[in-house]
């Protein structure tokens, strides 16, 4: 996965519902039709970061098997970031496209 | 990174632990929807997951301050590990702290001796003008720590040089603070006029000497020097506009220089200056200001800008035979004339100032240096060797903290800090005793009648290199081992202090080596101890001519007695007479100079008419002397109450005069004279004794010819005494005994004691600080080798625990195990001693100045070195070797 991309997953991931992390990492990998492969370990730095910059917000629920879990949820904030990100992104892909795929071709 | 999250770092913690377990149950719970079995659903969780410690500490460290956060942590784990086994650590900061400490006091010696420059304005600038070519000395009177230059001659050269800005000089005296009885000395310094000015000296108050201080005739004034106005005066400003007395004259004082300013003569420091012009008043004969003989002075000149030393050098040397042609002495014989006209002028550097400390102790520093050298490389040589063996022991402990998940880096890091907490305390302990010890080795070179002045503020320049050379020792043999454990396989890290193993000889090879080389530089340094020891204790053994014990000689200056010269011989007499009345007082006498007492008078003589090449030593000796310093009268006789001024002169000589001069005729009743300066008369002197051949001026020297002159026949005898005393016993009883006997006499006669024992003790005084100071540091380093090899055994034994306890359970007995261990000790031990007496062979020579009658390579100091290392070392191979022989086997066998 590329540096820097697990974040905004998160964020989109999130913008449909809070979640568990448990929960956040199947998601990515099964929205993704199981290209992206989460290391579901690595989540949780991430989850970490996030929240501590503002864009998530945390809070103790009830999961679907009845267990005790920590979700998370977006914050406004996390809201604006994912829409910078995802145009940023969208860039990236256009930019990389121009070079990959000339209008020549 | 929000604070709070910082100081509410543990409960966040739980708290990730919490939801990693949640996520654990979560996949276990679907994998066992899936189908699984809840093994198999637990391991895919796990795996699923991954390290979850790593994870927590991951996000730990994102709430941490980072670096400094687990800095703290590892000092803190470092000082636990220490505290836990604090025989490693003292050691190990003992070694340290007396490694770098040894090194960097005598380093500050050698800097504030040799290497430092002169606190004055631009000492860059500063050369000394001196006489650098004399291809047959120089003849005359000497005075002062450096006669360098005479009066006139000073003058001469300031009135044509024209390489330097300004020319100054200075000579070394004492004065007699006191107004009678025993003598307080002060030191001092007589200046030229433009002295303080030249170097920049600012006044703290007052105002300091000027040229027009400085003029023939003048009355004298007086500087005082800052640390004598704090001492005497209790820094009191009003002290300036009062008189201070000196050898009796009242002077009036002027100013104070400032604080840092000592002198120009480094190592010496300076209570008193005076101009030059009032030399006359304190000194007979107008001072040796008109007398280009008599020498004197140092002289110091600044060069103008863009004038290279060797420039001024070169101008010197080319206006030298003016200078010295207009100034030779009219009491110069031709010969003597024509030696002086062949001398030369030059320069020399002097921005480090001058030094007679720096002459007589450099090359003593020097070897101290290297001697302090060796044993900062045995002290760390002894490091490497704690610190491997602490690593070694701890692959065990890394390879299970490495299989828990803690990452490589860390691990190293907290060993590292563990090194460096010791490197840090122990370079702080090093910085206390190289305080102490500099201090130390000040007082044992300074004496009451040289007191030795040493600015020692710490050089951090100097800590800071001897320490950094330990610390990476540390850290080096500290981390090397450390990243080892690190890529070792955990596996075979994990079994290796397993039972069955017998720990191959290469495991030890490093260790092995460090400790060879610790013998072998503890050689070095033991054979240097024996060396200086052994060369001591030649020099305090030889019997020097005369007896050492219940000797003391008491100078009189009766210049402040006001005795009227035709009075002044009937007034000695009656001194002489009191004195031996004095209980206790066994033999008086007097002479111009006793033994070895610094003072000396050499002169060529004329044997039949004949010019001898040899020169001659002399003294001038009362009635008695020979009984009363038990030398032996061989022939003849002694001088007696025969010899007065008006009797025909008179001299008794010692062996070495006889075979020197007189070819083995029976000297008694031949006659010879000495060469005096023209206008003197030169007498013949007839020789009516001879005695046994005595020392001179030194222990070290041979025994030289010596003549012994009637100082009953001195028709005018000075307002100076020497008087030699021998008494049952040499105490402060007996010296204030005399005193009053003396002071009955005239209250304003100045007394000055020396016994004959501390006289040849400070003539010794390098001698004694070479074999006191190498036979501690030999010591030190004998003991750190030996640390360092009864670790190194010890913890084989431990290692090999194992393998002995099968040997004796298969029969071997405790001598055998024993003489295993020992023999490998012996080994080291063999090959120590093979690199230490190679390397002792070449430092011995630098040391062969210092040694009398012994030479560099003396087989029995080599001899008696080794079989020292030899016993040390066996004794610290013996007892762990003891110690695994009485383990039963057993419990070898059963542990680990």
């Amino acid at each position: 996965m590329l540096q820097g991309t697990l974040d905004v997953l998160v964020l989109k991931t999130l913008a449909l519902g809070p979640a568990h992390g448990h929960t956040i990492a199947h998601a990515i990998e099964h929205r993704s039709e199981d290209v992206l492969q989460v290391e579901h370990g690595s989540l949780y730095p991430a989850l970490h970061r996030l929240e501590d910059r503002g864009w998530i917000a945390s809070f103790w629920g009830t999961s679907e098997n009845n267990r005790r879990a920590r979700y998370y949820r977006l914050t406004p904030k996390g809201h604006s970031q994912l829409e910078a990100q995802t145009n940023r992104w969208d860039e990236i892909v256009r930019a990389v496209n121009r070079i990959l795929r000339p209008a020549s071709d | 990174m929000r604070l709070s999250r910082f100081f509410r770092r543990g409960r966040w913690d739980d708290e990730r632990a919490r939801e990693l377990d949640s996520y654990l149950h979560e996949e276990i719970a679907d994998n066992l929807a899936r189908g699984m079995t809840l093994d198999d659903a637990r391991r895919a969780a796990h795996r699923k997951l991954g390290n979850p410690t790593l994870i927590r500490e991951e996000i730990y460290t994102m709430n941490s301050l980072g670096f400094l956060e687990t800095l703290w942590q590892d000092l803190r784990y470092g000082a636990r590990l220490l505290l836990r086994n604090p025989t490693f650590a003292v050691v190990a900061i003992l070694t340290l702290a007396l490694g770098t400490g040894a090194n960097t006091a005598i380093f500050q010696l050698v800097d504030a001796i040799r290497l430092r420059t002169l606190p004055v304005e631009h000492p860059e600038q500063l050369v000394e003008v001196r006489i650098v070519k004399a291809p047959n000395g120089r003849t005359g009177q000497f005075n002062g720590r450096w006669p360098m230059l005479s009066y006139p001659l000073y003058l001469k050269i300031k009135e044509q040089q024209q390489a330097f800005t300004d020319f100054i000089a200075w000579g070394s005296t004492n004065f007699d603070l006191a107004t009678g009885g025993e003598q307080r000395h002060a030191e001092a310094m007589w200046v030229s006029g433009d002295f303080f000015g030249a170097l920049g000296v600012r006044p703290s108050v007052g105002r300091l000497l000027s040229p027009s201080d400085d003029v023939e005739g003048c009355a004298p004034s007086a500087v005082l020097g800052h640390a004598f106005w704090q001492r005497e005066y209790g820094g009191d400003p009003s002290a300036v506009g009062r008189t201070i007395l000196l050898d009796g004259k009242r002077v009036d004082i002027i100013g104070v220089t400032s604080a840092q300013f000592y002198g120009v003569d480094v190592g010496r420091s300076f209570d008193i200056a005076v101009p030059i012009c009032s030399r006359p008043a304190f000194v007979p004969n107008g001072g040796g200001l008109g007398k280009s003989d008599v020498w004197f002075l140092g002289g110091l000149g600044r060069l103008k800008p863009g004038i290279s030393l060797e420039q001024a050098g070169a101008q010197l040397a080319g206006l030298s035979k003016g200078i010295l042609e207009a100034t030779v002495s009219s009491r110069y014989t031709a010969a003597d004339a024509k030696n002086y006209r062949e001398m030369e002028l030059g320069t020399r550097q002097a921005s480090a100032g001058i030094s007679g400390v720096r002459r007589n102790y450099g090359d003593s520093l020097n070897i101290l240096l290297g001697v302090t050298g060796v044993v900062l490389l045995i002290a760390c040589a002894n490091l490497a060797n704690l610190m491997l063996a602490r690593a070694t022991a701890r692959e065990r402990e890394v390879a299970v903290r490495l299989a828990i998940g803690a990452s490589r880096r860390r691990i190293v890091r907290q060993m590292l800090s563990e090194s460096l907490l010791i490197a840090a305390i122990g370079a702080a302990a090093g910085v206390l005793v190289a305080q102490w010890f500099s201090r130390a080795l000040v007082g044992f070179i300074s004496t009451d009648s040289s007191p030795l002045f040493i600015d020692l503020s710490l050089d951090w320049r100097a800590f800071a290199f001897t320490a950094a050379v330990a610390v990476s020792a540390c850290l080096l043999f500290g981390l090397a081992p450390a990243l080892k454990a690190t890529h070792t396989s955990l596996g075979s890290a994990m079994k290796a202090g397993g039972r069955g193993s017998t720990d191959g000889r290469e495991r030890f090879g490093i260790r092995r080596a460090l400790v060879v080389l610790q013998v072998g530089l503890s050689l070095v340094l033991v054979v240097g101890a024996l060396l200086f020891a052994r060369s001591l204790r030649n020099l305090t053994t030889l019997d020097p001519g005369f007896r050492q014990d219940g000797i003391f000689s008491a100078a009189l200056d009766l210049r402040k007695a006001n005795i009227p010269e035709a009075g002044m011989a009937a007034t000695q007499d009656r001194i002489l007479e009191r004195v031996r009345a004095v209980p206790g007082v066994r033999n008086v006498t007097q002479a111009f100079t006793t033994p070895v007492g610094g003072n000396f008078w050499n002169d060529r003589i004329i044997v039949g008419g004949v010019q001898q090449k040899d020169i001659a030593n002399f003294n001038q000796v009362g009635p008695g002397y020979f009984t009363t310093l038990g030398i032996r009268l061989i022939s003849g006789r002694d001088i007696d109450a025969r010899d007065t001024p008006q009797s025909p002169k008179v001299a008794v000589v010692s062996e070495s005069f006889v075979k020197k001069f007189l070819g083995g005729r029976d000297p008694l009743g031949q006659a010879f004279q000495v060469e005096a300066p023209v206008g003197d008369p030169r007498p013949a002197i007839q020789i009516v004794g001879v005695v046994a051949d005595t020392k001179y001026t030194d222990l070290r020297e041979p025994f030289t010819p010596l003549a012994y002159l009637a100082i009953t026949q001195d028709e005018h005898p000075g307002p100076f005494l020497q008087m030699v005393i021998r008494a049952d016993s040499v105490s402060s009883a007996m010296t204030t005994a005399t005193t009053r006997a003396i002071t009955d006499i005239n209250p304003a006669i100045a007394i000055q004691y020396q016994t004959m024992r501390e006289q040849i003790d400070q003539s010794l005084t390098r001698e004694r600080l070479m074999a006191t100071l190498s036979a501690f540091f030999g010591g030190l380093a004998l003991l750190i080798a030996t640390i360092g090899l009864y670790g190194v055994m010890s913890y084989m034994v431990g290692r090999r625990r194992t393998e002995i306890g099968v040997r004796m359970a298969l029969g071997a007995d405790a001598g055998m195990v024993v003489r295993m261990i020992v023999r490998e000790a012996g080994m080291l031990l063999v090959a120590g001693l093979v690199v230490g007496a190679a390397l002792s062979f070449y430092a011995a020579r630098t040391a062969a100045a210092f040694l009398y009658e012994l030479k560099p390579s003396d087989p029995l100091t080599m001899a008696m070195a080794m079989a020292t290392l030899a016993s040390v070392t066996l004794l610290a191979g013996w007892i762990p070797a003891r110690r695994a022989a009485r383990l039963p086997p057993t419990v070898a066998l059963r542990e680990d």
